[in-house]
């Protein structure tokens, strides 16, 4: 436990900071941790484990401002986690399953699975139906990694409308992705 | 699309965090909240006229610091709980004790005083209007307060708008102190506390209705 606290926050002070690779392999760890805790968490509701963890993935990093360096980084993950999948049983109205996953012991970094698969909704699909001044940001920096300089040419936005555009739109995209849930 | 194919996206052109940012938008949210609170003060209810004078007083300073200090604890309450996985810790548990502080010393002011003074000690002049007075004084800094809430991650929502409306009361009351000419501890033990607790009431009915993220 302690091992992985100290491994993911080597990953995040520099993903912070802006560095790309660092922030890439912390959203990797996470997501084998997550998905294997959202599999135990989610055993009925199977098909529900790649949504979910879809949605965290882009609220952790929609909501990576309230990440304090100062505070360790597990239960900052944990507690997103927990609110998260109550969220999701609660849209879903299963009481049944909702007590079950109130079981505080379960903890997020027990486990780690990497067998991937594809969520249920499609990003891509539901990327496509954003506005142009979010979805070009996020398509020519995201997508298809170009700087942002250069996607400021290529859509005639200046770079700081880019940059508030991937915002926005990354915003724009959990939020349909919960509304969907 | 694939969860890998999320992360990539993510974490292409990754751009520097700014994490001063949710303290930069508190203090704006206070600092905004506080002036149109001020605003409405001078403007709706007029400055106590005798307010110089009664700086002398030490029930005057009693009264600055009571809604201070509950200002305070409930500020630190908001911060902890706009970021996920942070203890409360003990600061929300001074809130009680500075309100019984001011009961015991209600009690004490009661007992002094002759049986024939001790309604007026209570009930003051204003007592029928001054919590909902501190109510609409606070509700610009609900407002404010809930925006910047809102754009952090509180995961506890009911709690979250709780101590968003009471710190909106006990600030809203700082500022309504100008206006107000009350000073007896009977009343502000009632009718302040009352007044703090709408907001609190308010925000705890709004959190999981506006905080959902």
């Amino acid at each position: 436990m302690q091992l992985i606290e100290e491994r993911l926050r080597s990953l995040v002070l520099p993903s912070l900071a802006g560095d790309a690779v660092a922030y890439r392999m912390f959203l990797e760890e996470l997501t084998a941790h997550l998905r294997s805790y959202l599999r135990r968490r989610l055993g009925g509701l199977p098909d529900e484990v790649e949504d979910l963890l879809q949605e965290l993935l882009l609220a952790v990093h929609n909501k990576r401002h309230t990440y304090d360096p100062k505070q360790p980084l597990t239960p900052w993950v944990q507690a997103i986690a927990r609110y998260k999948l109550v969220d999701l049983l609660r849209r879903r109205s299963r009481g049944d399953v909702l007590t079950d996953l109130l079981d505080e012991d379960d903890q997020v970094f027990a486990t780690t699975a990497n067998d991937a698969a594809e969520a249920q909704y499609d990003v891509a699909k539901l990327l496509r139906g954003l506005p142009d001044r979010q979805r070009l940001p996020i398509l020519y920096v995201k997508i298809e990694g170009a700087s942002v300089t250069d996607a400021a040419v290529r859509t005639g936005m200046s770079e700081s409308a880019v940059k508030i555009g991937i915002h926005r739109g990354l915003k724009a995209l959990a939020e349909r992705i919960r509304r969907i849930g | 699309m694939k969860t890998e194919d999320l992360v990539s996206l993510l974490s292409t052109g990754a751009e520097t965090v700014d994490l001063r940012l949710p303290s930069r938008r508190w203090l704006l949210a206070l600092a905004s909240g506080a002036v149109i609170a001020f605003l409405l003060t001078a403007g709706l209810l007029k400055l106590n006229p005798a307010l110089w004078h009664e700086t002398s007083k030490p029930m005057f300073w009693v009264r600055e610091s009571y809604c201070a200090v509950l200002g305070v604890f409930g500020f630190i309450a908001v911060v902890r709980l706009a970021r996920p996985g942070l203890r409360l810790g003990l600061a929300p548990m001074g809130i009680p004790v500075v309100v019984i502080g001011m009961w015991v010393l209600a009690v004490v002011t009661l007992a002094a005083a002759s049986p024939q003074a001790r309604a007026r000690l209570i009930l003051g002049h204003t007592a029928g209007v001054c919590p909902f007075l501190i109510a609409l004084i606070a509700a610009p800094l609900l407002i404010a307060l809930l925006w910047v809430m809102r754009s952090l991650a509180p995961t506890r929502l009911r709690s979250a708008g709780a101590a968003s409306g009471f710190t909106a009361g006990s600030v809203g009351a700082l500022v309504y102190t100008l206006h107000c000419p009350e000073l007896a501890a009977p009343f502000l033990g009632i009718w302040y506390l009352l007044g703090m607790l709408i907001p609190t009431a308010v925000g705890a009915w709004l959190g999981p209705r506006l905080l959902r993220w």
